[in-house]
């Protein structure tokens, strides 16, 4: 397996995109830097900036690698091994390197201005969830259809329900049924999206969480202790799993 | 060395194998001959396990292949139309393929040489023409010396010359006890390699049976009048 890791990874170094995406991860987080003089602000505006840039991102990138991955798999299913193996390598390939890419460019900025405090260790692991979570969703994309553009616009729609539609659907819930106690209806609606659950957990760690209420203040009792946070990794990481596993079923029965 | 019993397949609407049996052996040149979209490259496919029959079986060497993947390391694999990463060099694909599998010890080099793909080390894949892609994509199917060859329309693309080469490997293989399969159009090929053909249409088998035979059961001395006069039949 690590041997075909090696391949995709090769692959993925030569077209440079990732370099680029580190690029622009690491000018940003030192920019914002610069410009903020209380880390935690710079943190926060960061926060909102990976939100966006890294699930869009991982997923576009995932889904185009995977689609002109194409030949490289034919070639490597007519050859002793397993498809499972194929796959997982492709995963791992594209994710690790993306991973990297957002370690590099915000991870060190982060732990070297980001001052005291853990929400800057909670958005470096935020932003490794989301890129592996939304690297599974693009697998999963591009194992669904046959026809790039398809696969690729599915894609987008994930990354838009994601990023945008979902705040609005929970708005719309949260505002008709606001007569109602809704704290646990929204905590269980945060769990339904993992960027939701990305910015909660870093928002809390800063000292914003007193403007979102009554919520907030749930929020704040639940995530501050270590079951909390235990559920939100286990969550996030059931997030990365059950996309990822259910592409590999398609994966492994699919004609090529 | 080869049994294949009642294998269907359908995409979608369409029908492409349907209950086929057939059985190979070693030492056998059969060329798979048949119209367009009788299921020939469907059956290659199947072998491969890079597609999965609706049902039936497949065992080479009397182990069942559906789903396994180590049988692989027996059969070099020729496809109809070669697809290669575009951005990798010629050296990077072999040197690649010879890292995967490391387990065999003894190459055969003698199509590169032949070829002189050494003259065409250093150009991305993306960057050959489709007869050079052919060659490369024969290198590597005669490469890790393998008991089974399945070659998909081998000499489509080549020029005369390498074809040549290619039809003199193949007869210089079929010496060492291997299984060779290979589908094609033209008749008069078919004749110089193989021994034996065997027909398909609409997904199953029409014939099966050795050249000779079907002349004499013909009377025609030229294989491609013998199968015109079969198929009309």
């Amino acid at each position: 397996m690590e041997k075909v890791i090696k391949y995709v990874l090769y692959d993925i170094l030569r077209n440079r995109i990732v370099i680029g995406y580190t690029g622009f991860l690491l000018l940003m987080s030192l920019g914002l830097f610069q410009l903020e003089n209380d880390p935690s602000k710079a943190v926060l505006s960061l926060l909102n900036v990976v939100l966006l840039v890294v699930p869009l991102i991982s997923i576009i990138f995932a889904t185009i690698h995977f689609y002109n991955s194409q030949e490289f798999m034919e070639l490597l299913v007519a050859q002793p091994i397993n498809r499972q193996k194929i796959f997982y390598s492709e995963y791992l390939g594209v994710a690790l390197s993306l991973a990297a890419a957002f370690a590099i460019g915000v991870g060190v900025p982060v732990l070297l201005f980001g001052g005291s405090g853990p929400a800057g260790v909670y958005l470096i692991s935020a932003g490794i969830f989301l890129t592996f979570i939304f690297v599974s969703l693009a697998f999963l994309a591009s194992v669904l259809t046959r026809d790039k553009a398809k696969g690729i616009g599915l894609a987008l729609l994930l990354w838009f329900y994601f990023s945008l539609l979902y705040d609005g659907l929970v708005m719309m819930v949260l505002f008709y049924f606001s007569e109602y106690p809704l704290e646990n209806v929204s905590l269980g609606m945060l769990s339904l999206n993992p960027i939701d659950l990305g910015r909660v957990l870093v928002l809390l760690q800063i000292d914003v969480s007193a403007l979102m209420g009554y919520t907030g203040a749930l929020y704040k009792s639940l995530f501050s202790n270590f079951t909390g946070v235990l559920y939100a990794g286990l969550l996030m990481l059931a997030w990365v799993l059950l996309p990822l596993m259910l592409a590999k079923r398609i994966f492994i029965r699919k004609d090529l | 060395m080869i049994t294949i019993k009642n294998l269907t397949k359908r995409y979608g609407k369409l029908q492409v194998l349907n209950g086929l049996s057939v059985e190979f052996e070693r030492g056998q040149v059969v060329s798979i001959i048949g119209p367009n979209g009788s299921g020939k490259t469907t059956t290659i496919k199947c072998l491969l396990g890079m597609v999965l029959p609706d049902s039936g079986e497949i065992y080479i060497d009397d182990e069942l292949v559906l789903k396994q993947w180590e049988y692989r390391s027996k059969i070099g694999y020729m496809p109809q139309i070669s697809h290669f990463p575009e951005n990798m060099k010629v050296r990077q694909l072999f040197e690649m393929m010879k890292d995967i599998r490391k387990d065999v010890q003894e190459l055969d080099e003698e199509l590169i040489g032949l070829y002189n793909i050494q003259k065409m080390w250093d150009k991305r894949l993306g960057a050959l023409s489709g007869g050079m892609k052919q060659k490369v994509s024969a290198a590597l199917a005669f490469l890790f010396q393998p008991d089974i060859l399945i070659l998909d329309e081998p000499t489509a693309g080549l020029d005369p010359l390498s074809s040549e080469i290619l039809k003199a490997k193949i007869l210089k293989e079929k010496k060492k006890d291997k299984l060779i399969l290979i589908t094609s159009h033209i008749m008069s090929e078919i004749e110089e390699v193989a021994d034996d053909i065997m027909c398909m249409e609409e997904g199953n088998l029409r014939f099966y049976s050795s050249i000779a035979a079907l002349k004499e059961e013909t009377g025609e001395s030229r294989l491609s009048k013998a199968i015109a006069k079969l198929m009309m039949r």
